[in-house]
């Protein structure tokens, strides 16, 4: 043997050696060195039934000699020679063994992989040219890769049900299931609501809902993103867009302070959907069904287009400069304790941090957010439906953030608030304030992306780009730093919400010369002890653990419970 | 077998050796305990608690006792992989599901004799640590259930199940558990999962080897009736008295259960390997019919591979190699496999000239297509493809390259499954195939030759 770590196994794939860890399953061994194992079952955060056969492989040992024969002799690298096995193995959940070997293509791999290809499709409809997945759909995929390009099957084909309503949001073609059980292992072992399941037997066998029940957790469209056919589709994206138009940006979902990582599906600048992206620090391969249906507002009549004034109590449509300079005006008379800076926690740290120098150009006696702050779900959604509460606390430097709004209150009530800049909040709905409250004040400036009640006050209405328009940094509820990307432009004349804070820096006398939010990050890791150091780049697609804050995200606990239990590979 | 009558018309035959069946068809038998008593009953299991447990598992090892249940593996040796520092609970699980096709030797034990196997069981449970047992009982056996039932009462009244049996200080429970009307239920994985509670999806192993990883993930021996049943005869004779029946590896005796084509169809008892085909079919069952000849044997079950009457069979290797007919073979578990079939769970089906193997195969292909779990690919949609074929082949409207296709199609089922069944139905079809090939290939239709079956196809065909 080769020099041989404690836990380290040699194990021969197709041809070369390598180790790894005792326990490694084959299909990460192979995964690992580029040999890619085609699977349906598999899934790492999931059980392995081993029920697709799609990742069998021709493995061997080294040979065991008859008693009393010469034991096989070590080659010049130390290893072993090896006897192939005729019998196939499953690479999900067999474990890799010393000085075994592996053939992720030969014959036996290979003839195994067509006969399984056939297999599947023998009572497939076949009906690619309507059905959503195509595109991304594994039976495609592994047709063309490891197919045979044509099938002997000459029979009638097994009828079953079509366009099943299992749940509010996943519509279910039985016809199309591949028998994998995924979805089925994912209700009962990540959603705790085991509703799925398999009813008759043989090529009969049908995945149901139980009677009576349904597939309505907050979690259920997860099953559709892990269904690797088009069996389980999202009745949002249903017949809205082919996969292979859609640009994909990869960018955080900003409903609550986990922020799951997601990557959003455009194109011409509207959004079809949101899907998650695996990241093992914050939301695993998962996000809630409430989080990534919370989009279809980006692209309604409701969204801001233009700044406007407001003049004789109407609005009216203005230039940015019009409306930066009728801001400018209007706060010069006032000192700046008479003016509030209500920021939000949906804000970037970028965005925070251009704040923070606004408050202290016009010296503004008060800025707070609008703090919210639900139930957690137990699984990924925070009770902190903020998603950057900790920027605020970091970058804007609130230590509490939210808990100064009442004071801002009874300042404007007591009149020594005349003043509000709200910056991507809604005061009205959010916030508590009142319409009469508001209504006391000289001058209320707001920015948003959606037209709501605070707007409909203010004297000045700025339109901000939402969070898929914009890109950033933000903090999550476990203290990591993520990014946002922007996916699509805003409507009309929207802005991101650090371009406009940077004009109204401007325009209230302030200069500086940023042009962009890598530019503002920079000064921030210069500026802010707990950035230092850090560049844009470096905080990837996955982010970076910055600040401790103790918190932990369950559905993570228990998925790292499953893997130390060897349940799953994690 | 001294002073024991049987009833009219059901004596044992001259070469049978009866143990297992020594009380089947006896005359003055009932199932009752007090019967069982009066006959030496549970004098074997009184005899094992005074030993240690180790030297059970020995004896049971020396006897050489081979699974009765379809796999032939040898008993002993499963009972020692429970894993020796283990600290969950162990089980033991009779397989009574008895439902492979042919096969019906288990149901008289239950129906006749059921304190034998209970007695077993319980000397089984003893020697590997178990303090809970099942029967799982197949849907099909409601009687067998009851008077299995009734036993286990029997047996906790007199002490010899419940606490502290016999003063021994070993505790055991038994229950039954019924089926639900499912072929693969008799799959040890498979049959552990349905007594879970949950579809009878067998589970891939590695990792879930019963005795290390079984019921409720703690070790778990699962053993076929008959089997358990022999463990009280070892215990009573001693493991090297008893491997001196039966012959060399293949040692004991083994319940024959013979349907088909002869004149005298039923279960036999004889010595492992000591009988040959012949003497089965001629000699125990009377021969064939009358006028009729020999075509074919399936020797284990349904889903062992066919032998073919007049195919000449090769066995041993070198100086060892011995050419035998049919008729030669001797009926144990080596010289089976060495013909290219299997012992299996002793069921041997006989066909004589008058059956179609077109018909006999898709008869047996329907069963595989109904029986499948479903779970895995190839046995999911392989076992419903071949008997479309082979339903194809009998109605006159398939065509010769199908049978090929038949061909292919099985072996891409076989050794690529989680279970054996994928084994169990690509076997009869492979070995069909190989062995009868012109008979279905006459049955077929070259004028067919990549006809259009049926309007689907051309679309299917078309969007490949
Ligand atoms: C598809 C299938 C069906 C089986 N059915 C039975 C059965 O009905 N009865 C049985 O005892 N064993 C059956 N077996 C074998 C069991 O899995 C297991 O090997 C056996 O119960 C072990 O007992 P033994 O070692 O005493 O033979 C079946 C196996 C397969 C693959
Ligand atoms: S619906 Fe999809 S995920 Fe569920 S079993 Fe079928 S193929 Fe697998
Ligand atoms: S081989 Fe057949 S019976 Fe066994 S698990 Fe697979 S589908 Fe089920
Ligand atoms: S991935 Fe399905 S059997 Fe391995």
């Amino acid at each position: 043997m080769s020099e041989v770590k404690p836990d380290l196994v040699d194990v021969q794939i197709d041809g070369v050696w390598h180790q790894f860890p005792k326990g490694t399953r084959l299909i990460e061994a192979c995964r690992q060195v580029g040999a890619e194992v085609p699977h349906y079952c598999y899934h790492p955060k999931l059980t392995s039934p081993g029920n697709c056969r799609m990742c069998l492989v021709e493995t061997g040992m080294p040979p065991r000699p008859m008693p009393g024969a010469e034991p096989p002799q070590p080659d010049e690298s130390g290893h072993l020679p090896i006897s192939w096995i005729p019998r196939p193995v499953i690479a999900c959940a067999n474990t890799v063994a010393p000085n075994m070997g592996v053939r992720t293509t030969g014959p036996i791999t290979e003839e195994c992989r067509k006969g399984v290809m056939e297999f599947l499709l023998a009572n497939h409809p076949l009906d690619c040219p309507i059905c959503d997945q195509a595109g991304e759909c594994t039976l495609q995929e592994y047709s063309v890769e490891h197919g045979k390009g044509e099938s002997r099957f000459r029979e009638k084909k097994v009828k079953k049900p079509k366009n099943v309503d299992v749940g509010p949001r996943v519509r279910l073609d039985d016809e199309r299931c591949v028998m994998c059980s995924r979805c089925i292992r994912f209700t009962d072992e990540i959603a705790d609501d085991p509703v799925l399941g398999f009813t008759d037997r043989g090529s009969h066998t049908v995945l149901t809902v139980y009677p009576g029940r349904e597939l309505a957790n907050n979690y259920s469209l997860n099953t559709v993103d892990i269904c690797p056919v088009g069996a389980l589709t999202s009745n949002d994206f249903r017949f809205q867009m082919r996969v292979w138009f859609m640009r994909e940006t990869n960018t955080i979902d900003v409903n609550c302070a986990t922020g799951c990582n997601v990557t959003v599906y455009s194109r011409q600048n509207k959004i079809y959907r949101v899907v998650p992206r695996q990241n093992n620090d914050v939301n695993s391969d998962w996000m809630p069904d409430s989080h990534r249906l919370n989009f279809h507002w980006i692209d309604s009549d409701a969204r801001l287009t233009d700044p406007m004034v407001k003049e004789n109590g109407k609005h009216r449509v203005a230039t940015w400069s019009e409306a930066l300079a009728k801001t400018a005006e209007k706060l010069a008379p006032l000192s700046g304790s008479e003016i509030a800076v209500i920021a939000s926690a949906r804000m970037t740290n970028e965005e925070l941090f251009l704040v923070n120098r606004l408050v202290k150009q016009i010296g503004a006696g008060h800025v707070e957010i609008v703090p919210r702050m639900g139930e957690a779900d137990g699984y990924l959604i925070s009770a902190d439906r903020n998603p950057n509460t900790n920027g605020v606390k970091l970058v804007l430097g609130l230590a509490n953030p939210g808990s100064g709004l009442d004071r801002v209150k009874s300042g404007i009530e007591e009149g020594r608030i005349k003043a509000v800049l709200c910056l991507q909040e809604n005061l009205v709905e959010d916030g508590g304030f009142s319409p009469e409250l508001l209504g006391k004040l000289d001058f209320l400036l707001a920015t948003y992306p959606l037209a709501n009640p605070t707007t409909g006050l203010a004297d000045v209405v700025l339109p901000g780009a939402c969070w898929a328009e914009k890109s950033g940094t933000m903090i999550n509820v476990t203290g990591r730093l993520q990014r946002l990307n922007k996916a699509v432009d805003g409507p009309g004349q929207t802005l991101e919400p650090w371009e406009i804070v940077r004009d109204l820096i401007q325009a209230l006398g302030g200069g500086n010369g940023i042009y962009s939010v890598t530019e503002i990050f920079k000064q921030l890791a210069a500026e802010v002890a707990a950035f230092k150091g850090l560049s844009w780049g470096q905080i990837g697609d996955l982010g970076l653990p910055l600040i401790e804050t103790g918190e932990t995200i369950p559905a993570l606990e228990r998925e790292k419970q499953r893997k130390a239990a060897g349940l799953i590979v994690g | 077998m001294g002073g024991i009558t049987y009833k009219r018309g059901r004596e044992p035959h001259g070469k049978e050796h009866r143990v297992i069946f020594r009380n089947i068809d006896r005359e003055g038998w009932d199932p009752g305990i007090e019967t069982y008593l009066k006959d030496g009953g549970y004098d074997q299991l009184k005899k094992a608690l005074g030993m240690e447990r180790a030297a059970i598992t020995e004896e049971v090892k020396k006897s050489g006792l081979r699974g009765r249940g379809g796999a032939g593996f040898p008993c002993g040796v499963k009972w020692t992989f429970i894993p020796p520092n283990n600290t969950k609970p162990v089980y033991l699980i009779c397989n009574a599901d008895e439902s492979e096709p042919g096969t019906f030797k288990d149901r008289y034990i239950l129906h006749q004799d059921p304190h034998q196997l209970i007695e077993g069981m319980t000397i089984a449970c003893f020697a590997v640590g178990a303090k809970l047992a099942y029967i799982y009982i197949r849907e099909e056996f409601p009687e067998a259930a009851k008077i299995v039932e009734k036993a286990i009462a029997e047996a906790h009244a007199k002490g010899f199940l419940g606490k502290n049996i016999q003063g021994s200080g070993f505790d055991l429970e038994i229950y039954v558990h019924r089926g639900a009307g499912a072929y693969i239920c008799g799959e040890e994985t498979g049959l552990i999962e349905s007594l879970e509670g949950k579809r009878p999806y067998p589970r891939i192993k590695p990792p879930y080897f019963p005795a290390a990883m079984g019921l409720y993930l703690c070790p778990t021996i699962v053993n076929n009736v008959e089997t358990l049943c022999h463990v009280k005869h070892i215990i009573g004779m001693g493991g090297e008295e008893y491997a001196k029946t039966g012959t060399k590896n293949n040692t004991g005796t083994r319940i024959l259960c013979v349907s088909g084509d002869v004149q005298k169809p039923g279960y036999f008892e004889v010595e492992v390997g000591k009988v040959t085909m012949g003497e089965v079919i001629n000699d125990l069952c009377g021969g064939l019919k009358p006028g009729r000849e020999l075509k074919a044997v399936i020797p284990g079950g349904s889903s062992a591979k066919v032998l073919r009457a007049d195919e000449i069979y090769t066995v041993g290797r070198g100086d060892d190699a011995r050419k035998l007919t049919i008729w030669d073979i001797p009926m144990d578990f080596d010289t089976m496999a060495a013909c290219g079939s299997m012992a299996g769970s002793g069921g041997v089906i006989v066909m004589d000239d008058s059956r179609s193997m077109s018909w006999v195969l898709n008869n047996l292909n329907n069963f595989y297509a109904h029986e499948s779990c479903g779970q895995c690919t190839p046995c999911r949609e392989g076992s419903l493809w071949m008997k479309k074929i082979t339903d194809r082949v009998v109605a006159g409207k398939a065509s010769p390259s199908d049978i090929d296709t038949l061909y292919g199609v099985a072996k891409n089922i076989d050794g690529r499954t989680i279970c054996a069944f994928g084994e169990a139905c690509s076997w009869p079809t492979e070995s069909f195939v190989e062995k009868f090939r012109d008979e279905l290939i006459g049955d077929t239709k070259p004028e067919l030759e990549g006809a259009i079956v049926n309007a689907e196809t051309l679309t299917a065909a078309a969007s490949l």
